[in-house]
């Protein structure tokens, strides 16, 4: 059995340990916000938080985040008003949309590590996470209002 | 929001009451009934007693923004904003027609008048109603928000409660549209209403349907294309805790059929993994000697033929040129993947003579279809009885007009009783195409003495869009979409030889964002960049020289030569390149500037594109998607194409596959003409002029030509 705390509810599975965290969330738990992209750490597109850090769950063994805090986009804010989600919206950055979770957990943990990033900052950040239709200078122009809306304060949850 | 979301949504059976439609017949006629049932027409309009106002989107929502301007085009003309109706993405059903899909730039093109039409028609019959229930002229009436009001004593019904009464009456034939300078929602930057729901995981893409009782399912496919099953041994697979079922599926791709070997699980990571553990054995049938590099070769033999004219005007043999006049070139560009981030990915569950369908596709009506060419042919099904759930596309670019993963799902969910969701992995989607074929190009024009265009030629080498997708394609024939735009420019060239030399492949082959135009662009504008330094004129007046009679294109030249600063001096080592391309999609330019740096890296300092659109429904929108253009066309020039090495595709996945990154991003102005005239699409036209205005402008920065994609930023 591995247990998981995702979004702060405790799930009980019923897995192979070796499974990867991403297949757990969308298959078995159906938190399909989470996407499956590459398979092996290239696009981002998977990325969660797990006890705060981003890690790519398309490689995170289950195992690994067995009885650990887990958080999805789902569980990123309750009223899709985190400041990164209200700064997309503002923004209008997604096309297509896919890649966007990923994005959006990853610049949460760029902006709580680097409350006010430079265009540099946010490049070395978030270039782990492929957008395929190209919505990479919204992005950046997301990331720079969304710290701006949290006032550079460092803890956004 | 929790509505458009869970998009699941069959036509006849949704309205509560009394409910009237409005749409189209079958002819473009205007339509309207109170049941649905009855008639045969195309509803894009539900008003409802309750005063719910439904609007139908048939373009499926691919990234390019057809979920909010499709419906806006009705919207403005109904006199309602796209907060106060519920937008519903059609999924296929035959009531609302064969357009349901998204493709080559058409939504809006297409529709532009046709669906404002619908919603001017349907606020003038509202009108009339209210006049006729208050008994005072139309005049005198006005539309607002959802409610017909009536101006001299402010009464108010609202659509609801007018239904009707306008059912009774006939609709107007040539209903008026708005002015222009009374619209509320086109051409003004707005939110698009899929946005929230792709920021905190609620956007339902195809690979997130989840049907009861799912089994996961993955399909081995022959390593080298072309290759056919002798046989398999699943016993090891069959050991594995959760594999269900192994057996094998066909695929369908244009003319070629595939049979791969599925194995089912209860998880994709099982099924996935347990590939591993497969025993297969393929007859290559030779195609496992197939090199992209000796293929590269055989095309630049074949290019030594004559090919087969596409376009001829005047006589490019009988020019009078100093013999110091002309100028010949070659330009060769790769077979590149879509590389979609969504994988390709379909839910389908067979209960006897029916299939229900879950993907993300952009040709909904083709997958439900009638016709001849539509699915039901491949996979055994009667029309009627396929039922699709058109969803989110996680990215189109071509990739999914194809349907082959769709035949291939419903093949392998004829193996069990449950639904089952095929899952291509990454390794999968960059492997077994179809492709963007490549295209070689060669070219030859003729200058007078004084420097003026008077010939060109274009020869295209390369395989057949049509032969891979067409059965009923005629060899001996020129495949027009080969062929895409190269004559189609507004150039004034007295004598022109455009031809085709067509190299048989037996690699599927697919449109990828902007067709042909991605390739022959590069070719051909590059070359005309060429030919304006042999005759010793700048590559901007060179251009115009050449439109003497006003254009579309002209236009967007002298917008970009005004933008850029066309004659302002670059620091030594910088330079501008300009390119310009026009096709059936629509219209762009772009002017790139690069600095070349003394360890010959080169950076591109700026790019400014231009797109002509005659009209535009959501400007940030049109800037979001030539941003997007270019970016993804920087990536075609400079991330490497596929390649085949033994029959097999060499690259992987993303990292030897690479896709652009955000550090990697030039900066991008956009501009967009609207002053009115043909509507144009928005989706394609940023690519094609990216890649030769990158070339061009490394050329005048460095004196180096580059005639080959990809490339690196290196001199």
């Amino acid at each position: 059995m591995i247990s998981l705390t995702v979004n702060q509810k405790i799930y009980q599975l019923d897995v192979d340990p070796e499974m990867p965290l991403l297949w757990a969330l969308r298959e078995v738990i159906g938190l399909t916000g989470t996407k499956f992209g590459c398979g092996v750490a290239q696009c981002g597109a998977c990325v969660v938080h797990l006890n705060g850090e981003a890690v790519r769950s398309c490689v995170t063994k289950c195992d690994r985040a067995n009885h650990q805090a887990i958080t999805t986009i789902e569980g990123l804010s309750k009223n899709n008003d985190h400041p990164l989600q209200l700064a997309w919206n503002e923004e209008n950055v997604p096309q297509c949309g896919y890649c966007h979770s990923g994005q959006i957990m990853s610049a949460a943990v760029l902006l709580r590590e680097n409350p006010s990033p430079t265009d540099q900052d946010i490049d070395d950040a978030m270039a782990g996470n492929i957008c395929r239709c190209g919505t990479y200078p919204r992005i950046r122009k997301a990331i720079h209002l969304a710290a701006k809306l949290n006032g550079g304060k460092g803890d956004l949850k | 929001m929790e509505d458009i979301s869970r998009r699941h949504f069959i036509a006849s059976a949704t309205t509560a009451g009394l409910a009237l439609w409005l749409g189209l017949t079958s002819e473009g006629n205007l339509y309207k009934a109170l049941d649905l049932a009855s008639v045969n027409f195309s509803p894009f309009i539900l008003i409802e007693a309750s005063g719910q106002i439904t609007l139908f989107n048939t373009k499926p929502e691919i990234g390019q923004g057809t979920f909010q301007s499709f419906p806006a085009l009705i919207a403005e003309e109904l006199e309602v904003s796209l907060d106060e109706v519920t937008i519903k993405q059609t999924n296929g059903e035959y009531q609302f027609g064969n357009a349901q899909r998204s493709g080559g730039s058409a939504s809006i093109r297409n529709s532009y008048l046709p669906m404002r039409k619908i919603g001017a028609a349907a606020r003038e019959v509202l009108i009339k109603a209210a006049a006729k229930t208050w008994n005072v002229l139309e005049s005198e009436c006005f539309a607002q928000r959802g409610s017909i009001i009536h101006a001299l004593t402010e009464r108010k019904l609202s659509y609801g409660a007018l239904i009707q009464e306008a059912a009774k009456l006939d609709l107007p034939e040539n209903p008026k549209l708005k002015d222009p300078k009374y619209f509320k929602i086109l051409g003004k930057m707005s939110k698009r209403p899929d946005i929230p729901l792709k920021t905190n995981g609620s956007a339902e893409f195809g690979i997130d349907a989840i049907v009861p009782g799912m089994l996961y399912a993955v399909v081995y496919r022959s390593p080298v294309i072309g290759g056919t099953l002798k046989s398999f041994d699943a016993t090891e697979v069959m050991k594995i805790p959760g594999v269900v079922k192994v057996g094998t599926a066909e695929r369908i791709v244009g003319v070629y059929n595939y049979t791969g070997v599925a194995i089912i699980a209860t998880s994709y990571w099982i099924a996935n993994k347990a590939k591993e553990k497969l025993i297969t054995h393929w007859d290559n049938n030779g195609f496992d000697k197939f090199n992209t590099l000796d293929y590269e070769a055989h095309l630049r033999v074949l290019a030594k033929q004559a090919g087969i004219v596409e376009k001829s005007v005047g006589n490019v043999d009988d020019v009078n040129l100093p013999p110091n006049g002309y100028l010949e070139a070659f330009y060769e560009t790769p077979i590149i993947a879509h590389h979609a981030l969504e994988p390709l990915n379909c839910t389908a569950q067979v209960k006897k003579d029916k299939v229900e369908i879950w993907t993300s596709t952009q040709v909904s009506s083709a997958v439900t279809g009638k016709g001849a060419g539509d699915m039901h042919v491949q996979i055994g099904f009667a029309p009627e009885n396929i039922t699709l759930h058109s969803l989110f596309v996680g990215g189109g670019f071509g990739r999914r007009l194809s349907m082959d993963y769709i035949v291939e799902a419903v093949n392998v969910a004829k193996l069990v009783e449950q639904p089952v969701k095929v899952i291509w992995s990454r390794e999968d989607c960059t492997q077994h195409g179809p492709f963007r074929p490549m295209t070689f190009s060669k070219l030859k024009g003729g200058l007078s003495a004084e420097g003026k265009l008077i010939s060109f030629e274009h020869k295209v080498i390369s395989p057949s869009l049509q032969q891979s997708r067409d059965n009923s394609f005629d060899p001996s024939k020129v495949d027009l979409a080969m062929m895409e735009g190269i004559s189609e420019q507004a150039y004034e060239i007295p004598n022109m030889r455009n031809s085709y030399v067509r190299a048989d492949l037996h690699i599927p082959v697919s449109p990828w964002r902007s067709v042909t135009s991605s390739t022959v662009s590069f070719a051909q504008e590059s070359f005309i960049d060429e030919l304006a330094y042999k005759a010793k004129k700048d590559p901007m007046d060179f251009r115009l020289e050449l439109l003497q009679k006003p254009s579309d294109a002209k236009k967007v030249l002298l917008k970009l030569k005004e933008l850029s600063q066309w004659y302002t001096k670059l620091p030594k080592g910088s330079g501008k390149g300009v390119a310009v391309w026009e096709f059936f999609a629509g219209l762009g330019g772009q002017v790139v500037e690069v600095t070349c740096h003394k360890d010959k890296t080169i950076t591109i300092d700026r790019v400014i594109a231009v797109i002509d659109l005659g009209e535009v429904v959501n400007p940030d929108n049109v800037i979001n998607q030539m941003e997007g253009s270019v970016i993804m066309g920087l990536g075609a020039v400079t991330k490497g194409g596929i390649n085949f090495v033994n029959g097999k595709v060499a690259e992987h996945n993303f990292y030897d596959s690479p896709l652009l990154r955000v550090n990697e991003i030039p900066k991008i102005e956009v501009h967009i003409l609207t002053d009115g005239g043909k509507v144009k699409g928005v989706g394609e036209p940023g690519l094609p002029p990216f890649a030769p205005a990158l070339a061009n402008a490394i050329f005048a920065a460095s004196g180096k030509r580059f005639r080959k994609l990809p490339f690196k930023l290196i001199l």
